[in-house]
């Protein structure tokens, strides 16, 4: 038990002496992951909203499919974008192996189900007279979906704040696609795998607890913007 | 002129017919009210108007064009209706914000527009609310201001779903009274659906009666209340004393019905032999202690079963062979020294019978 309090010590002093490679690191998984879930949701809230406003056959079914990827495993992800990134894969040609983009993929490819499945779940529960109100008070087809969008704000939030801590706390994308590289790929949750190989388990941890943070301080700065607008 | 026709509407939805040929005009300028029990195609007729159904078949015309055509679009059409909803939604926003936004739609910013909203909230008596989270609101705020954010764009058109249903009395009242506030100094035309009879009576000046998806009665609010055409309208607005009964003769308009033995003479011109059903209006009978005390056409003895008295007045029911239910006043309860048991004559003219043809099933 001695490690965690060693941990926490060690933590507070690499985040105080502004430790050039510990800040590094964070900052890239925190833009690495960012990156993920502002592209995811770029795709995702729109999918999401098209799937929730129209009514196909199947849709039930869409729906069960898109649910059951939530639990798809990061190692899966990572092993299905190394067969289409790799040299001799299909998009070999853009040479994107170890490299922060390749991250960036895995990691989109990671939440997209989950963030679309959750906005279809954030705009059912926003009531169906928000709909008929928009629309009998002369709103087009866009704008009442943005004005249910609108009433379904904390969820949405919520469920992108959820999609950044799923792609931030992954290992398996970022090990199998970034590579681990040292000043380039390297990101927490590499390099707590690593370290914690190596034996250094109090860095790890510190590592661990800089994480939680970034999480924390994330999901703050989100909720607080959410009660502003 | 008609600002609104529909003609022959219907909607189905499966097996289950919601509106069965539904023909209506409405006048530019009035006040037309929809009444109906729960579950008469109501809220349907209104959403067909206001295109967010489409009907089975028919069509709907306004503003002399027919809506329901494939080819028009439906933003066009909404942007010159409103509607207020049974249960009041509001966005989760600002007061101010959820009544400027048909507005906003509209891409109305300006100051004209936002003084609109400032006077619209003054008048809907929310004035000091314009930045108050909507949400907030009690159930008749927030049907104030689903009214206001309706009438913000000066609609050709108003459409009330049932606006007043589970509010509180003083809420009912003040709706009703920028209701009608609109409609007289904005010209504004309105169609509102409501359960509640009085309602219909207090604003309305046109009345529609919607049973089981059809159009039973449409006519002024006196006409529906007096003289209804059938006895399930009848029934409906609260009518009492509804008997069955057979003309037995008829003479220079006067028809003798056979209701349960007794005779009652009746205005009818309806041959004998006809199945009629009747109704006399409570408040129309007279009770006396003598048979000798009224000139009316009829006068039955019978004997009090019961004496219920809501604050001036004194609702008696009394056995003439049929029941009989009676209005009058408490004082005239009171000096008649009436208890129950009692025997009396309940005298009514002719013309306080009203002879409803045989039901149409």
């Amino acid at each position: 038990m001695q490690e965690i309090w060693q941990a926490l010590v060690q933590a507070v002093n690499l985040i105080i002496s502004l430790d050039p490679e510990v800040i590094q690191i964070s900052l890239r998984s925190l833009y690495i992951s960012a990156a993920s879930i502002l592209i995811a949701a770029l795709f995702c809230i729109p999918i999401g909203a098209l799937i929730h406003f129209h009514d196909f056959k199947g849709k039930r079914a869409v729906i069960n499919v898109v649910q059951t990827f939530y639990s798809l495993p990061t190692v899966v992800v990572g092993l299905f974008v190394f067969l289409f990134i790799s040299r001799s894969g299909p998009l070999g040609g853009f040479e994107l192996m170890f490299t922060p983009a390749a991250i960036v993929i895995g990691q989109v490819i990671l939440i997209m189900p989950m963030l679309t499945g959750m906005t279809i779940g954030a705009l059912s529960g926003v009531d169906k007279a928000i709909r008929d109100t928009a629309l009998s008070s002369g709103a087009s087809t866009t704008q009442a979906m943005r004005a249910i969008l609108f009433e379904a704000k904390f969820a949405v939030v919520g469920l992108l704040i959820l999609g950044f801590g799923r792609a931030i706390s992954e290992v398996g994308a970022a090990l199998m696609l970034g590579g681990n590289i040292r000043g380039y790929t390297r990101v927490l949750t590499t390099a707590i795998s690593l370290e914690t190989q190596r034996g250094d388990l109090v860095l790890s941890l510190a590592l661990g607890i800089i994480l939680i943070g970034i999480a924390m301080v994330v999901s703050v700065i989100m909720n607080i913007l959410l009660q502003r607008y | 002129m008609d600002i609104l026709q529909t003609v022959d509407l219907e909607r189905r939805v499966g097996a289950a017919v919601l509106l069965n040929k539904v023909s209506l005009s409405v006048e530019k300028g009035e006040i037309f009210t929809i009444i109906g029990p729960t579950g008469a195609g109501k809220t349907t007729l209104l959403r067909l108007i206001n295109l967010l159904e489409r009907p089975s078949a028919g069509d709907i015309y306004f503003n002399g064009e027919k809506i329901t055509d494939p080819s028009i679009n439906a933003i066009h059409v909404r942007r010159r209706m409103a509607m207020v909803f049974q249960k009041p939604a509001v966005f989760n926003n600002t007061v101010y914000e959820n009544v400027a936004y048909p507005l906003k739609v509209r891409g109305c910013h300006g100051k004209a527009a936002r003084s609109d909203v400032y006077e619209l909230l003054d008048i809907i008596g929310l004035g000091g609310y314009a930045k108050r989270k909507a949400r907030t609101l009690s159930g008749g705020e927030a049907q104030r201001v689903a009214l206001a954010r309706a009438v913000v764009i000066k609609p050709d058109l108003l459409l009330l779903d049932e606006p007043t249903a589970n509010l509180d009395p003083e809420t009912v009242k003040m709706i009703e009274r920028l209701v009608m506030q609109f409609n007289r100094e904005r010209g504004l035309t309105v169609i509102m659906s409501t359960h509640d009879m009085q309602q219909a009576q207090r604003v309305a000046g046109r009345v529609g009666v919607l049973m089981k998806g059809q159009m039973a009665q449409v006519g002024k609010p006196g006409d529906i209340f007096y003289s209804p055409d059938n006895a399930r309208i009848a029934g409906f607005v609260g009518m009492r004393n509804l008997l069955k009964g057979s003309i037995v003769r008829s003479e220079s308009g006067i028809a003798v019905v056979d209701v349960n033995g007794r005779d009652i003479e009746a205005v009818s011109d309806l041959p004998p032999g006809t199945a009629v059903e009747i109704y006399i209006r409570p408040e129309e009978v007279v009770l006396s202690k003598s048979a000798s005390d009224s000139s009316a056409r009829n006068n039955l003895r019978c004997i009090i079963r019961s004496l219920t008295s809501n604050g001036p007045l004194c609702t008696v029911i009394v056995d003439c062979g049929f029941p009989l239910e009676v209005l009058i006043t408490e004082r005239s309860a009171v000096e008649l020294e009436l208890s129950q048991g009692q025997e009396v004559y309940a005298s009514f003219k002719a013309s306080a019978v009203r002879v409803l043809p045989p039901m149409t099933r």
